[in-house]
């Protein structure tokens, strides 16, 4: 039988080779996202080899990923950060964080509709982030193509606003399951709106349950320490044992 | 539409497979998209036919399988065929169910000349 199709008793030779005819099949089992996946793992070897953690901001349009990342950084303090900011047009993203002194590298997608790890190593050179310090990738803004691509960053972390309403983990749930965190901001506007912040928490569960979750605002800095905290827990995670003792 | 960066990929592996197998026209693609993997197949085979323009699997026949996933209930431990992420334990009835399995993207197999 031949052994790459399973037809007939593997009698019909032409040249020495089996055929169908013309035709034969060739069994691949083959990753179609490898190519990605390669370039992320070096991203992510690149990040570990300097001590770096890099964190993969992910969201709709308009959830406030650039402000929550300029109050972030202005709050991080002497912690050097630096940001790559993806978006189909504009440096308007990178030029308001650079504002902050922070450096930053625009990709500008054109029709793309997601940062992809090739682009983002890229850009890492350009960039250059020091030893130990915080790299931001701000992806672009999509609830959809960002969840399959690996960037070789830390984690994911999906900023919901709450205007964008309850339901919304239900309906993107790839992006949540894909997520270590769900910053859940703009929350100092909940009192005007009819939006059960319970509800985004249960639904963001049900699609992950082991999903981080803080309740933000980077405009009245509600949550914003919880945020902080939860950046340095995972800049000492990533540190080899060996470096407490 | 991710896809269609989805379908290069698809074109550049089997190009690679090409040079080294020394085929010279693909009839048909075997693609396995698990059912909870981002991808739409509609979307796919729609860049498929674009992308595959010029290459070796120009006019190729696309045959998409979709396995199903599986979830474990993490109040039961039940391990259950779901539909969506949001599936709910059918044993329990809980709502914290772990995906084990049905996010995989791949080419299965060729049929080439």
């Amino acid at each position: 039988m031949c052994g790459t199709c399973g037809c007939g008793d593997g009698q019909v030779q032409i040249d020495g080779r089996h055929h169908h005819g013309d035709a034969r099949e060739i069994v691949l089992e083959r990753d179609i996202m490898a190519k990605n996946d390669g370039y992320a793992a070096a991203n992510r070897q690149r990040f570990r080899n300097g001590g770096i953690l890099a964190l993969n901001l992910v969201s709709s349009p308009g959830s406030g990923k650039t402000s929550l990342l300029v109050k972030t950084i202005e709050m991080l303090g002497d912690a050097t950060c630096s940001v790559i900011e993806g978006d189909q047009q504009t440096s308007h993203d990178a030029d308001r964080i650079r504002a902050t002194g922070a450096p930053a590298v625009q990709i500008n997608t054109g029709k793309g509709c997601h940062l992809d790890a090739h682009m983002v190593g890229h850009a890492v050179d350009d960039l250059a982030p020091s030893p130990g310090s915080i790299l931001f990738i701000e992806n672009v803004g999509n609830l959809v193509c960002p969840a399959g691509f690996d960037l070789g960053e830390a984690h994911k972390v999906v900023v919901l606003s709450v205007t964008e309403g309850e339901d919304k983990p239900l309906k993107y749930p790839d992006m949540f399951a894909a997520a270590d965190l769900a910053l859940i901001n703009k929350a100092d506007l909940l009192p005007h709106l009819d939006v059960d912040m319970d509800r985004i928490v249960a639904n963001a569960r049900r699609i992950n349950p082991k999903l981080d979750i803080v309740r933000i605002s980077a405009r009245t800095g509600e949550g914003m320490q919880d945020w902080l905290d939860w950046i340095r827990a995972a800049q000492a995670a990533m540190r080899p044992a060996t470096a407490a003792e | 539409m991710h896809e269609m960066s989805l379908c290069e990929n698809i074109r550049d592996i089997i190009q690679e497979q090409a040079a080294e197998s020394g085929f010279v026209r693909v009839n048909r693609v075997w693609l396995e998209v698990g059912a909870l993997s981002c991808v739409e197949p509609d979307a796919l085979r729609y860049g498929f036919d674009v992308v595959m323009r010029g290459s070796v699997a120009e006019g190729a026949a696309l045959e998409i399988a979709t396995p199903a996933a599986k979830a474990r209930c993490l109040a039961c431990g039940q391990v259950a065929v779901v539909a969506h992420r949001y599936d709910p334990c059918p044993a329990c009835g809980a709502v914290e169910m772990q995906v084990t399995q049905g996010d995989a993207l791949k080419i299965s197999k060729l049929e080439v000349v």
